[in-house]
């Protein structure tokens, strides 16, 4: 221990003052940005989608005319297949999320099997969304074009069908994992009794083990809904990119997201762009209740 | 008449766990089915020249994707410098001072910045960025992946430092050590695994990301080490050479995507031997 | 930890310092001399392969390296009134709005005369002929099926099969669209009424492909698709490319010559003029030009006098020894009459005030 003389330690002492109170201050700061970074982001979304606003008002919900040339600017069609496509892919993926979220959590949870589709799942979330896209574009596409085909309806092969599947399978991951946690959880003493009162695990996880994680579940598939939402360049590549309303599966269409990133960049007049952010702002504020709805219920869970 | 019910049940059972493994197995196939041919075709694509030269003018053959290497390399690296430093600090202060307002604000905050659409992360960058600085620059673009980031790695820092025992910092603040030092030299290094797993695995994800760079990167068909210009990225040149009519360029894409690929399978690799290497038992 | 700080601030200051101009903070553009050789511009697909192939020579002529982006006309004209770019292209002039919008005069030219063929996707079918009502009638979605019999009277003895037809346009701002809407509203009064010109419009049929690309890759995939798209791409693809009647009743088929007749015109002063429908007894009637455009006066936004000059200076190559490429990829050169008026608007490029180019 080095002996210091009183004015020594002074010094010392003063400069582990300062030496403190800067990384206190440095970490608060951080902890701090993240709120005005959020708050950054709602503010410039909301300033910058006023001009539309105070263009269309509510009429930018339910108008069906996305016109540039006359700058009419409804964004219903964007609502309407940005809804469509997601519900299609959650019902889409549902089985096999369950399934996953079974298999991981309840049937293998050791084991060569465990292993092999636990890494499924992580590859699956770990594919960027333009491969998915570029895939879809490659297999998915010619094979709903094909069924088009013998079904009779125009074949194009991209459509809000299309993009529904690409969703599904990438929103898979996400909700399995969720599925697999809650599954997990389900009490030993709970299975224990309904083995000890002779049920086979079919009847076990039909009346027992899904009843008791539906709340689980559901926050699964609100954040798997959250993600759905946002995904951008796998949509884009295979909606077919039609600003109409859509009519049916095999129509094609255009998402919030997918508008967003086909005319951001050549939005000529202001009003234009102001209703693009105005979008961008509605994918905002969707996703936001989702997100924060899926994490609500889980923190509730957790607390049990 | 007991003994068929119970045959019937049993039998229901084994039905059941083959549909579900058989479902799980349907469902890899589309992983499976492009991960075959992402190397069946990207290692025909791949070859010396394709790591190293640029990129030839339309409809002429040849030409590789140097640019959008270099670029995606520049991207992740800026991305990192800038939400690393904040993330770490941020995720200590929410560990420290768990219950006080601004630790529930900003992980709400962290949370919600978590689930935005990156497109809208696009748009945000070029508001704020592109525009007041006149033109787009790869700068923007890293900025952009440095806020998808950044929550990513404030929050698993601050579940990682959660897990260490309160013990371990009380002794250190016990024998003297400074405050700051505590953290950053003790507690930090404790916590390491943990935190790179979240750095290197939030790296992998904003790898793949394309629609954040669409306007703020924006492409380039030259190689560019200049955070002030404009910069081509991996992923941006799937999604131009995947959706055009050439044959040749769809062929790069595959080589592309090969590459793209093998980089997030080896970071992710590499996150699973820090996680498991580096971790410190309790 | 501080190690880790310590490598990543040393790349950060590797990788600034290599580019030569990465001030990080310098947010008002001032580059140093390597980065006024980079020039970046960016729109239209339609020339995107004359650029790639033009901009690729003058990079190995002059070191010049030129970043060119097709993202679409609309998009080359926005970044340009964004001033994100040194210039844009675009095979749609820009307009009054469009010039007043961006606050400062506009000096637009044309580099290049392309056309907007009608491609097709039909098995078996090697040569169709359209007329313009039987355009307009597929692309409002009146004529659903290919053997309807108005197609079926333009073509006797083809044999069409009983399909849909599956209509592709443009999903993102393109000129392409402006020129092709620019002809359908001329030969079309229910076009020119229910939707009219512009380079992104209200489609009532069809899927939207992305650049010219976008809409040869979807037609080239989708049998029974038809688009529309510039000659190179067509051409480049091996694909199906339709006769057109023109305004002399002639079936024309696009080609080099064709689209030259068409742009037999004097340009007036401004450039600003649209070829389609040409009354020439052999003009393809969906011809068009491309311009690029740039600010007329251009000390703006902290730009040096280099890279003005190195601006004016590709482009006047561009309008001159560059008009040896285009013939090759189908696009037409300029006339002599052309090229006149252009030198004159490239001369009036000033920088403070002065003109750059000392007439050469």
């Amino acid at each position: 221990m080095k002996i210091e003389s009183a004015k020594q330690k002074q010094a010392s002492d003063w400069r582990l003052g300062i030496a403190e109170k800067i990384f206190n201050s440095l970490m608060s700061n951080a902890a701090i940005l993240m709120i005005i970074l959020l708050s950054g982001i709602f503010i410039t979304l909301l300033y910058s989608s006023i001009p539309s606003i105070k263009q269309s008002g509510l009429g930018f919900i339910y108008g069906r005319v996305w016109d540039p040339v006359t700058n009419q600017f409804g964004g219903l069609s964007f609502l309407v297949g940005t809804i469509i496509t997601t519900f299609l892919a959650l019902i889409i993926s549902f089985p096999f999320s369950i399934s996953l979220g079974l298999i991981l959590g309840e049937y293998f949870k050791k084991g060569i099997v465990s292993e092999i589709f636990k890494n499924i799942i992580e590859l699956m979330a770990g594919v960027p969304s333009v491969i998915y896209g570029f895939g879809a574009l490659y297999f998915l596409v010619p094979a709903i074009r094909h069924i088009e085909t013998h079904l009779g309806v125009p074949a194009y092969g991209v459509g809000i069908l299309t993009a529904s599947i690409v969703l599904a399978i990438m929103i898979v991951p996400y909700w399995a994992s969720v599925a697999r946690e809650v599954i997990n959880l389900a009490p030993n003493d709970l299975k224990e009794a309904s083995y000890a009162l002779g049920a086979t695990r079919f009847e076990l996880i039909r009346y027992i083990i899904l009843p008791f994680t539906r709340s689980g579940i559901l926050a699964g598939m609100m954040l798997a809904l959250g993600r759905a939402l946002g995904e951008t360049m796998a949509v884009t590549m295979v909606i077919g990119n039609n600003n109409v309303l859509p009519k049916g599966i095999f129509d094609p269409s255009n998402t919030m997201a997918s508008v967003i990133a086909n005319e951001f960049t050549e939005a000529t007049s202001d009003l234009y762009l102001s209703a693009l952010i105005e979008i961008a702002l509605l994918l905002f504020v969707v996703s936001l209740i989702f997100n924060l709805l899926g994490r609500q219920i889980i923190k509730r869970m957790a607390s049990r | 008449m007991a003994k068929n019910k119970l045959n019937s049940r049993i039998f229901k059972d084994r039905i059941f766990v083959s549909i579900l493994l058989l479902i799980g197995c349907i469902c890899a196939l589309p992983l499976v089915l492009i991960l075959f041919f992402i190397v069946k075709q990207g290692i025909n694509s791949i070859s010396l020249q394709f790591l190293t030269h640029l990129p030839k003018p339309v409809g002429e053959k040849g030409g590789g994707v140097l640019n959008a290497i270099v670029g995606s390399l520049m991207l992740i690296s800026m991305a990192a410098v800038i939400s690393i430093p904040i993330g770490i600090l941020g995720g200590i202060y929410l560990s420290e001072k768990k219950g006080t307002k601004i630790a529930n604000l900003a992980r709400s905050s962290a949370e919600i910045l978590q689930g935005i659409p990156s497109i809208v992360i696009g748009i945000i960058a070029y508001l704020w960025i592109v525009k007041p600085m006149g033109h787009f620059s790869a700068l923007s673009g890293g900025i952009a992946l440095g806020f998808m980031m950044l929550p990513v790695i404030l929050r698993t820092t601050e579940e990682t430092l959660n897990l260490i025992p309160n013990s371990i910092k009380e002794a250190s603040l016990a024998l003297g050590v400074p405050y700051y030092k505590t953290i950053l030299r003790i507690i930090l290094p404790c916590g390491i695994s943990g935190i790179m797993s979240g750095i290197i695995i939030s790296l992998a994800r904003v790898a793949g990301e394309t629609a954040p760079l669409l306007f703020t990167a924006f492409g380039n068909p030259y190689l560019n080490t200049n955070i002030n210009r404009p910069v081509q990225s991996l992923p941006l040149i799937i999604f131009n050479y995947a959706t055009s009519p050439y044959d040749d360029w769809k062929q790069q894409a595959w080589g592309a995507s090969f590459v793209l690929l093998s980089f997030i399978l080896i970071i992710s690799v590499v996150a699973k031997f820090v996680t498991r290497r580096w971790r410190v038992q309790f | 930890m501080i190690k880790f700080f310590a490598i990543a601030a040393i790349s950060m200051a590797l990788f600034s310092s290599c580019g030569n101009g990465g001030k990080g903070g310098a947010a008002n553009g001032k580059d140093s001399t390597s980065s006024d050789k980079e020039l970046l511009g960016a729109g239209s697909t339609f020339v995107y392969p004359l650029c790639s192939k033009l901009f690729d020579a003058y990079n190995q002529l002059t070191g010049v390296k030129v970043n060119y982006q097709s993202i679409g006309s609309g998009g080359g004209i926005k970044q340009l009134q964004a001033k994100t770019v040194d210039f844009g292209a675009s095979d749609a002039f820009m307009s009054d709005d469009d010039i007043k919008a961006s606050g400062a005069d506009i000096i637009q030219f044309p580099v290049c005369m392309g056309a907007v063929v009608v491609t097709y996707n039909l098995d078996g079918v090697a040569k169709l002929k359209l007329t313009p009502e039987i355009l307009s009638g597929i692309f409002l979605g009146n004529i659903k099926k290919w053997n309807d019999k108005e197609i079926a009277k333009a073509n006797e003895g083809v044999k069409l099969p009983n399909t849909d037809i599956m209509v592709v346009h443009r999903s993102d701002g393109s000129g392409t669209t402006n020129i092709f809407t620019d002809y359908l509203s001329k030969v079309s009064p229910e076009w020119k009424t229910k939707i009219g010109v512009g380079k992104s419009v209200n489609w009532p049929v069809g899927v939207g492909g992305k650049g010219n690309e976008g809409v040869a890759g979807q037609v080239k995939q989708t049998p029974g698709a038809i688009g529309y798209v510039e000659l190179a791409y067509a051409a480049k693809n091996n694909m199906a490319i339709a006769d057109l009647k023109n305004a002399s009743g002639n079936f024309i088929t696009p080609s080099l010559q064709s689209v030259q007749s068409a742009a037999n015109i004097d340009l007036p002063a401004d450039t600003r003029i649209t070829i389609t429908n040409s009354p020439a007894a052999d003009a393809y009637p969906i011809s068009g030009f491309t311009w690029f455009i740039l600010y007329k006066e251009q000390n703006y936004g902290g730009r040096s006098q280099a890279k003005a000059s190195n601006v004016t200076k590709m482009m006047w190559w561009v309008t001159h020894e560059g008009q040896q490429y285009n013939e090759p990829l189908q696009y037409a050169k300029l006339s002599d009459k052309a090229t006149k008026v252009v030198e004159t608007l490239l001369n009036s490029v000033t920088y403070g005030g002065k003109p750059i180019l000392t007439n050469k």
